[in-house]
């Protein structure tokens, strides 16, 4: 061995040494987020613009030197939307030390409950899983952090019933919806306010994999002739409700739809915003494009010379994965903040996600209050109506019938 | 190499009868058996100790489906059905009545199996793709059941959580005590269909495969066997339910719908139709050759490509290459991994003198 060699070794042992130090240092101001994705499964429609916002949010924030001088990293594992692999996923954020992880799915949701609880890791799942989750005491490392299909119900009755003049009474709402757990579970709901409200109430259950509707739009719209419907329907099939109720006359501003039946591309499936025009939808986070997160995400891939993400185009979905990653970046902030600028454990994040309150992102995410009793922050909706060629706030956000809700949760044990 | 196979020694029944008649099949099995029992989940961490647990209850299911489609060719696609029926009936036990999973485990395999021997009637008058598209009305209708019956589904969810197993008061609910619970119900589902397939039973399974009409002629009771087979094929899929059951720690029937289904018909094929280890195989490659792919894309795409975009990559590149990987063992073996096994195992037994 001459010198050179030895020389040479010698640097590269003390290269790698100061890499290892500095992959130390940096994990030491390190967060590590789990996120579970349907990019290529059932729901891959939803997960191929609902990520990327989740992504992009995470980098602006790194860029702008992350949360409290701590870096994020996102560990994303793309479940198909099976439940086996959304265990595997979890066990793999858990060896990488995850704080929190976002979960999609609600047989996922409902497979992942008990081992969240057991390895005190919190799931975040907006949008999916049971509406009893709301309940933080039962459920207490699952947060919907946004509407539950119970939430979303009243909502609809409430707005329905300000579309109608302010009153229900022996008013006729078909409800349509996808006829599977997640469709059925509004239904106490609507029963129960059906009955206070005194309007009647007929259900009309799409069976999957609900692209075949014909029969149960002509028996809303010739038999039974509703003066509002109540729409919750999954995948392709709001955009063929649209296209049935529009093709058999019924007004579409007097449909309001569930959470999952109000992107853009249901609209441009059933045809585009013409055909679509006065359709409602509710919504869990601010729609288009229209934002100051949005801007500086642009103006930061405007600075790498990149154009801006082309998953924009579905801001309903995409406008989700913003608010996800922005309320899990207040959670660990919240931690960071209570522990005096330490690094957080998952326990730390969970209180912090429990301190939620005020949190708007400039009006993208409501005004919520996530609380250790109410996980689901409030039950905010916004209902965002196709006019002219894309989706129009109507009005500002808003809960309904709490006293109901909170009854049905107290009654669930 | 280290096989002896010269001539027939055996002097007793007992000898004749044995699963593994040569000696380095009993060391191997032994050694087998040691790694598993003791090495693995004493030296890996819990996460590839997660990734085993979700295999072995998916070679349970394999080998079920494997009975049925492999050894009496009847085909089935509804078989995720079958496993809901045993999740649900164990947790309905295990919720309403308190039951232990030793009681409710078997209750979920035989309900199962009852149900398995009703959808499989049709199996008596048809075959073949009308067979296919009668088992999955079976799947659809079992489907559809338990999401209208409350008092099956548990309320308009149509999920029930379970508590972790138990037994003597000892709860398994971390990975590796899970791990033990599913090796012990895998490595007896695995050894039940060793001995099952060598029974009469089994081979009036094979004979039935190869031409009914023949059986028939030689004695084998066609409408008994035929439906024995669905219902065995049934009590794994439910055993295999009730695994995933107490894993998941929830009963949820989103979790069993048709996908599911294909996904064991995949495994069973792409193991090798008609034999125990093939099932073994089968699902194990399906189950991990998913995340090994992932694992192993995750350093090198992490030198190309930033998080966000890092994820979408290996999304699709990961379809692709599992597509593709299961085109190319096909292609090599049609008769599936466990061929390919044997086939490399022929070639090394008179290894270096192979004339």
């Amino acid at each position: 061995m001459n010198y050179t060699t030895r020389w040479l070794g010698a640097a590269v042992a003390a290269g790698a040494l100061a890499l290892a130090a500095g992959a130390a240092y940096a994990q030491d101001k390190e967060v590590v987020f789990g996120l579970q994705c349907d990019r290529t499964g059932a729901t891959q429609t939803v997960g191929i613009f609902l990520c990327p916002g989740y992504h992009d949010y995470i980098s602006l924030l790194n860029s702008k030197g992350g949360v409290e001088g701590f870096k994020i990293r996102v560990m994303e594992i793309d479940h198909e939307y099976k439940v086996p692999p959304a265990m595997e996923a979890h066990e793999r954020f858990k060896k990488e030390g995850v704080v929190l992880e976002s979960l999609y799915g609600t047989p996922q949701t409902a497979a992942l409950t008990k081992k969240l609880e057991e390895d005190k890791i919190l799931g975040t799942s907006p949008g999916f899983g049971t509406a009893a989750a709301a309940d933080g005491k039962r459920y207490p490392y699952v947060f919907p952090i946004a509407a539950s299909y119970w939430s979303q119900g009243a909502a609809a009755v409430a707005f329905a019933k300000k579309e109608l003049g302010g009153s229900l009474k022996d008013k006729k709402i078909a409800y349509l919806f996808y006829d599977n757990p997640a469709g059925k579970e509004p239904l106490v709901i609507l029963e129960d306010l059906a009955k206070s409200e005194s309007f009647e109430l007929r259900i009309f259950a799409v069976p999957a994999p609900g692209v075949e509707m014909a029969a149960q739009v002509l028996d809303i719209t010739g038999r039974y002739k509703p003066d509002f419907i109540i729409t919750h329907l999954f995948g392709r099939s709001p955009s063929v409700s649209i296209k049935e109720l529009k093709g058999k006359g019924y007004p579409l501003n007097k449909v309001v739809s569930f959470v999952w039946g109000a992107s853009e591309a249901d609209i441009k499936a059933a045809g585009g915003f013409d055909v679509a025009e006065g359709y409602h939808t509710l919504q869990f986070a601010g729609v288009g494009t229209d934002f100051q997160v949005i801007k500086d995400i642009n103006a930061m891939y405007q600075a790498q010379g990149k154009p801006a993400p082309k998953e924009q185009e579905i801001s309903v979905f995409y406008n989700r994965g913003l608010m996800i990653a922005a309320l899990h970046v207040e959670a660990v902030r919240n931690a960071i903040k209570a522990k005096g600028g330490a690094k957080p454990t998952s326990v730390d994040v969970k209180n912090g996600m429990e301190a939620i309150k005020g949190f708007t992102l400039g009006g993208m995410v409501p005004p919520m209050a996530i609380t250790p009793e109410d996980h689901e922050g409030g039950g905010w909706v916004q209902v965002w109506t196709v006019k002219g060629g894309k989706l129009v706030k109507n009005g500002e956000w808003f809960q309904a019938y709490r006293d109901v809700i909170k009854k049905h949760l107290a009654a669930v044990n | 190499m280290l096989h002896r196979e010269s001539g027939v020694f055996k002097t007793s029944y007992a000898a004749d009868m044995a699963l593994y008649p040569l000696p380095i099949a009993r060391w191997t099995v032994a050694a087998i058996i040691l790694l598993f029992a003791v090495v693995l989940p004493l030296s890996l961490h819990e996460y590839y100790l997660s990734v085993i647990n979700l295999s072995l209850i998916a070679i349970v299911g394999a080998l079920g489906l494997n009975i049925l489609v492999g050894y009496t060719g009847q085909i089935s696609v509804g078989h995720a059905a079958f496993m809901s029926v045993g999740a649900y009936t164990a947790a309905n036990l295990a919720v309403k009545l308190g039951l232990p999973f030793w009681v409710t485990l078997p209750a979920g395999g035989l309900m199962a199996a009852f149900i398995g021997a009703i959808v499989g009637i049709p199996s008596l008058r048809i075959k073949g793709l009308y067979l296919a598209i009668a088992t999955l009305a079976g799947q659809l209708i079992i489907e559809w059941i338990i999401n209208h019956t409350p008092a099956i589904s548990g309320g308009a969810q149509a999920s029930i959580q379970v508590p972790r197993p138990a037994l003597w008061g000892y709860e398994m609910k971390t990975q590796g005590q899970l791990y033990f619970f599913l090796l012990f119900f895998a490595a007896l589902a695995i050894l039940a269909t060793l001995n099952l397939v060598r029974s009469r039973i089994g081979r009036a399974f094979v004979a039935i495969r190869d031409q009914d009409i023949a059986a028939e002629i030689i004695g084998i009771n066609i409408f008994r066997y035929k439906l024995l087979s669905f219902a065995i094929s049934s009590f794994y899929a439910g055993v295999c339910g009730v695994l995933y059951t107490y894993y998941f720690g929830i009963a949820n029937y989103e979790a069993f719908q048709i996908g599911v289904s294909i996904d064991y018909l995949a495994m069973i094929i792409i193991g090798g139709l008609g034999s125990v280890l093939g099932s073994i195989l089968g699902a194990v490659f399906v189950t991990m050759l998913p995340i090994v792919i992932r694992l192993t894309m995750e350093p090198l795409a992490g030198l190309f490509f930033n998080a966000g975009e890092m994820s979408s990559v290996i999304a699709s590149t990961r379809l692709v290459l599992f597509g593709g990987l299961i085109i190319f063992f096909l292609v090599v073996e049609p008769e599936g991994l466990n061929r390919l096994w044997r086939n490399i195992r022929n070639y090394f037994r008179v290894w270096p003198f192979s004339y």
